[in-house]
């Protein structure tokens, strides 16, 4: 033992080469460090900017500023003739209820025409809409009073949530006589901001206090199920076939070198396409979630084949051999072991292919998804937009309240993108097995 | 239906030299490479076949050309003749599957499925349908880990998964899960190259139980236990099948000179 330590210390000048070498080392290492915690730091500073920012500009848009007022449902205005009919119910004057309403809760005395085109300015023109579809769904109302909260229009919203300065000269949009009244209700407790209710049922709209997401919601949905139902299937069906039957040959190969290809496709090009098969060639409908469906399988096809084929290839071997040495055939062996030991990366790069199609725009601004439509679709034939699509609309929009309304769309996107990526996380660690 | 009673030939034969698998002028190509050529070699009836040789020799090509499973290999080609009582198993006709269901298979890795000790061994009878009912299904699979040697260390754990066992019994459930599929030919690749002494010991007395019902052909490395549990020893040298002969004569007295320097360890 001291033999070979002395042995070590006769030879000085190698330990002191390593021990030099070592500090660089040592040295270079901490450098390393320091560089990846400093690339770590910068991603989450701008993250954090990034959701700060959306979430600042666009938690606002889930409150809308209401007046609360006792809107008598007169029969003379709704419905003179007093048939009850739906036409007529349908296109009478429902603004008109609430002017008188608002008036009557100002206390003003038979207001001449100027002061009622003054009062017009705090009135929505979407109480019309409300107000219809209240009397629409319950005509026993005509005849009665009702406590009603009604969407204050967008410049009063924003007066109340203090984007907008009071003074006309700083871009305020009131003189001093609205200003007033609006001090007047908020005294009574007439005008509040209260949860917005129209944000998630009502479509998209011109005025931007009933501008809501459901139909970009709904368009969403019916895109992504005709996108699930079609891509997943066809994606694992297309890995399994090539993983587990296709023989190795030139045209496999031409075929695996071209999915790879499109997975690197940009989306748009997908959006040509589907514009000039889909619509041109087979003449589906524009704007339809069915072709918005489609034209994301198109998207999403290629990351479902790529997932699904590296989970089948990291399926061991030796499974494979041992069901086929006990004579399971080719297609029992994959069904009833290698799919399933797949399955849970097969889900996971499933969901995040479908997590990239609901956050797609552009290929399906190519198919008209983009136009601005109020209804609500109710099949996936009918003309929709969806919440990205929604987004670029409002941003593009140039009244604040529109901008306020876009971010709120996205923090609803995020969200459905954080629930699908954590089902994708859940998923992946329910069905894991060890081999 | 039971294991035990569904043997194609008697078990008691008293020609022991009745050949169960015959080669003929096999060869073996992996692309342009010949792993195997021209094999001559008779499998007996109801006896362990050693097949012994350095590494890359062909003895495991050769062992699974047996069953085809060399089928699955890209760019591998057999030639020749290989007849399965009298039948050949490379006939166009034949599905391989049925085959495999005759020339059942153990690993050189244990490999039971990530299912449960039951499943595993009921998986074969299920997709050949040998089982009418859970109750022969049942019976098949506790036959099937009883000749094993298994049953007494998993009777109570039958729907734990066979991955949780250790490696010898693991090697052990995968023998249950070929023989419950009442093969006649069962091919062995290396089975105890993954486990330790004693698990290999144990091995090897199955190997000599289920000779009785069985044909077997075993691939191995150890020279030890080719003496140990076979009955008659092939050597492979470099793609040719160098000799073989009584497991006795092989190891005491060679005729080639080939095998008499690897039986003394003199290269290998």
């Amino acid at each position: 033992m001291s033999e070979l330590t002395n042995a070590m210390a006769s030879s000085p000048s190698i330990e002191a080469k390593v021990e030099a070498k070592l500090a660089r080392r040592r040295a270079a290492e901490r450098r390393f460090r320091a560089a990846g915690f400093g690339a770590i730091a910068i991603a989450i500073g701008f993250l954090i900017v990034l959701l700060g920012s959306i979430i600042a500009k666009g938690y606002p848009a889930f409150v809308q500023t209401e007046i609360r007022m006792p809107i008598y449902f007169s029969p003379e205005i709704i419905d003179p003739s007093g048939q009850r009919e739906p036409s007529a119910l349908a296109s009478a004057d429902y603004g008109q209820l609430a002017r008188q309403a608002l008036i009557g809760q100002l206390g003003l005395q038979d207001p001449d025409r100027g002061t009622r085109r003054q009062l017009s300015a705090l009135l929505s023109q979407g109480n019309d809409v409300v107000l219809r579809k209240m009397v629409l769904d319950d005509p026993a109302l005509i005849g009665t009073t009702q406590e009603v909260w009604l969407p204050a229009p967008a410049a009063l919203d924003q007066l109340i949530k203090g984007h907008m300065a009071r003074e006309a000269d700083k871009g305020g949009q009131f003189n001093e006589r609205q200003l007033g009244w609006i001090d007047q209700l908020s005294a009574q407790g007439l005008l509040q901001k209260r949860f917005n209710q129209w944000l998630f049922s009502n479509g998209d709209s011109r005025q931007p206090e009933l501008a809501g997401l459901k139909g970009a919601i709904v368009g969403s949905f019916f895109s992504l199920l005709v996108t699930l139902v079609l891509s997943f299937p066809l994606g694992v069906a297309t890995a399994v076939y090539l993983e587990e039957f296709a023989p190795k040959n030139r045209w496999t190969d031409l075929i695996e070198v071209n999915i790879n290809n499109l997975a690197a496709v940009p989306s748009i090009v997908f959006g040509l396409l589907a514009l000039a098969i889909f619509l041109n060639v087979f003449g589906l409908p524009r704007s339809a979630p069915l072709v918005g469906g489609l034209t994301l399988t198109l998207v999403s096809l290629p990351t479902i084949i790529i997932a699904a084929r590296a989970s089948l290839k990291a399926v061991p071997p030796w499974i494979r051999e041992a069901a086929l040495g006990l004579g399971a055939s080719r297609l029992q062996m994959v069904t009833h072991h290698v799919l399933p030991l797949a399955m849970p990366g097969i889900l996971t790069g499933s969901i995040i292919g479908m997590a990239r199609a609901l956050g797609e725009s552009a290929p399906l601004l190519m198919i008209g998804m983009v136009a601005f439509i109020v209804d609500v679709p109710a099949t996936p034939m009918d003309p929709a937009t969806v919440l990205p699509v929604q987004v670029y609309l409002w941003n593009a929009s140039p009244e604040r309240a529109f901008v306020e309304k876009a971010s709120a769309a996205i923090i609803v996107l995020l969200v459905f993108l954080i629930v699908m990526n954590a089902a994708a996380i859940y998923l992946r660690k329910k069905f894991e097995r060890r081999w | 239906m039971s294991v035990t009673q569904e043997q194609a030939f008697s078990p008691a034969n008293p020609d022991s030299a009745a050949i169960k698998v015959a080669a003929h002028d096999v060869s073996v190509f992996y692309g342009e490479k010949r792993a195997l050529d021209g094999i001559d070699l008779d499998i007996r009836v109801n006896e362990v076949t050693a097949l012994i040789g350095p590494s890359g020799c062909g003895k495991s090509t050769f062992l699974r050309s047996l069953n085809r499973m060399n089928d699955l290999i890209e760019g591998c080609r057999v030639t020749g003749n290989i007849t399965l009582d009298g039948q050949d198993i490379y006939d166009v006709e034949l599905d391989p599957v049925q085959l495999r269901a005759r020339v059942g298979m153990v690993f050189q890795k244990p490999n039971p499925f990530p299912k449960s000790i039951f499943d595993n061994v009921a998986y074969g009878p299920r997709i050949h349908g040998l089982a009418e009912g859970g109750d022969a299904l049942e019976e098949i699979v506790v036959g099937s880990l009883e000749r094993a040697g298994l049953w007494s260390e998993v009777k109570d754990r039958l729907k734990e998964p066979g991955t949780g066992l250790s490696g010898g019994q693991q090697q052990r459930l995968c023998i249950a899960r070929a023989i419950a599929v009442a093969p006649e030919v069962i091919l062995m690749d290396e089975p105890c190259s993954a486990l330790d002494p004693i698990a290999t010991a144990r091995i090897e007395e199955l190997i000599d139980e289920l000779r009785q019902n069985f044909t077997i052909v075993i691939v191995t490395h150890s020279m030890q236990q080719a003496a140990r549990v076979s009955q008659r020893t092939a050597f492979f040298h470099l793609g040719d099948l160098v000799e073989i002969g009584g497991t006795e004569q092989i190891f005491t007295n060679p005729k080639q000179k080939l095998t008499q320097g690897y039986i003394t360890g003199r290269f290998g």
